[in-house]
């Protein structure tokens, strides 16, 4: 049974169509990346749900500590002149 | 309740919760929620793979190419459910070999009505129509469930899961349209399923004694008895445009509740089959093992080809 945990973790991206960012819709095990690609095209794309697939090692994804979300994110909040809508313009006027 | 000595964590956590925030695999979350989740997403996983047994039955048999075509895309679909499911599954800390091992060992469970056979043409048709169609009640409602990863294999899922039902129901009304042996084929596999599906729902609200804390959390959104009763009042107007009858004489409109009422479920059948007595539970598990040690060459080989050819991936990295 150990062998079968020793494949890696891939993540999956997707390109939904040509034009589009790559998405990651989830991920699978694999021996390397090559069958991880073949893998993903069976289990992510049975109905045409991509044009491109990207595999991603989950190990050497580095992310940011969901702990330091206050810290890391709260900052452009009392940045409100960074929107648009901050602003008072004619509103007869396109701008 | 127990663990009253509560992590001030766990306020936070259920204050987030109320607040309609998922829940994310990096997340704090108190250890509880942790193993409930792995237990339901794993039972579900392996409901998935499990059920790929009684309809893989027929891929053989199946009466046309057409057919054919389909059945395999069910359940090459099924084999793709429980690969998304094992993944949410392990993304709470639990590997897929420990997963695989406690359903071959029985450690975990899978839905009992994959423990009843599938005897005639007409059960893929009624599994379709009516396991499928219980299978998407209960799913719907979990597209909202509160772990992150959870909820979004079950999105990817329902937009599959509802050709397996139009196939199954038009699979029946094809032979319920056909010559009266067909039609009593029919009619015999849904007197067989009409049951063990209502059944699929889980014990009454009553008697389901993990529901409470699982709603808190708002793991499960809606109960069991609400769910089955959405099966219900969906499924009876089905059957009559299928013309078929479903084994219930207590099955009535009622005008004041605007739900159908139906007749008293055996329970003790559902903990018969659960608890490893029904038809086919031992053959469900000894298939799965074959398949699981037969692969086994397939799983070395390609290992040791990537060990042969491809950069080392960084996780085998010594």
């Amino acid at each position: 049974m150990k062998e079968r945990g020793s494949w890696p973790l891939w993540e999956v991206f997707l390109r939904g169509r040509r034009g589009l960012a790559h998405q990651h819709v989830g991920s699978l095990h694999a021996p390397d990346w090559e069958l991880a690609v073949q893998n993903a095209r069976d289990l992510y794309t049975r109905r045409g749900e991509g044009v491109s697939i990207w595999v991603v090692e989950s190990a050497v994804i580095h992310a940011s500590d969901p702990d330091d979300g206050g810290p890391l994110f709260d900052p452009p909040a009392d940045k409100v002149y960074r929107h648009p809508t901050f602003y008072e313009v004619p509103e007869d006027l396109k701008l | 309740m127990a663990g009253a000595a509560a992590d001030p964590r766990e306020a936070a956590f259920q204050a987030s919760i109320d607040a309609e925030r998922s829940v994310e695999p990096r997340d704090w979350m108190p250890e509880r929620y942790r193993a409930t989740l792995i237990r339901q997403i794993a039972q579900h996983a392996h409901s998935e793979i499990i059920g790929m047994q009684p309809e893989g039955n027929w891929i053989t048999r199946a009466p046309s190419l057409r057919r054919k075509a389909i059945l395999l895309a069910k359940v090459q679909d099924e084999a793709g459910h429980g690969l998304y499911l094992y993944s949410a599954a392990e993304t709470l800390g639990v590997s897929r070999s420990e997963l695989v091992e406690m359903l071959q060992t029985g450690r975990q469970k899978y839905s009992s009505i994959f423990n009843y056979p599938t005897l005639t043409w007409a059960d893929v048709g009624t599994i379709g129509w009516l396991v499928d169609g219980a299978a998407i009640t209960n799913q719907l409602a979990l597209t909202k469930t509160s772990y992150g990863p959870y909820a979004r294999a079950m999105v990817r899922i329902c937009r599959e899961e509802s050709f397996h039902q139009r196939q199954g129901f038009e699979l029946l009304a094809q032979l319920s349209r056909g010559t009266p042996a067909q039609r009593a084929m029919a009619q015999d596999a849904v007197d067989r399923w009409w049951w063990p599906s209502l059944m699929m729902f889980g014990p009454p609200d009553g008697s389901s004694p993990n529901s409470a804390q699982s709603m808190k959390w708002k793991i499960k959104r809606v109960s069991n008895d609400e769910l089955r009763q959405r099966f219900v009042d969906m499924t009876v107007p089905q059957a009559q445009a299928l013309g078929l009858t479903l084994p219930d004489p207590e099955l009535n409109w009622n005008e004041s509740s605007g739900h159908y009422d139906f007749g008293p479920i055996d329970w003790d059948e559902f903990a018969k089959v659960l608890n490893g007595d029904g038809p086919c539970n031992a053959e469900r598990i000894r298939v799965r093992r074959e398949a699981d040690s037969g692969g086994a060459w397939v799983r070395e080989a390609a290992r040791a080809w990537a060990a042969k050819h491809s950069h080392p991936a960084a996780g085998d990295a010594a």
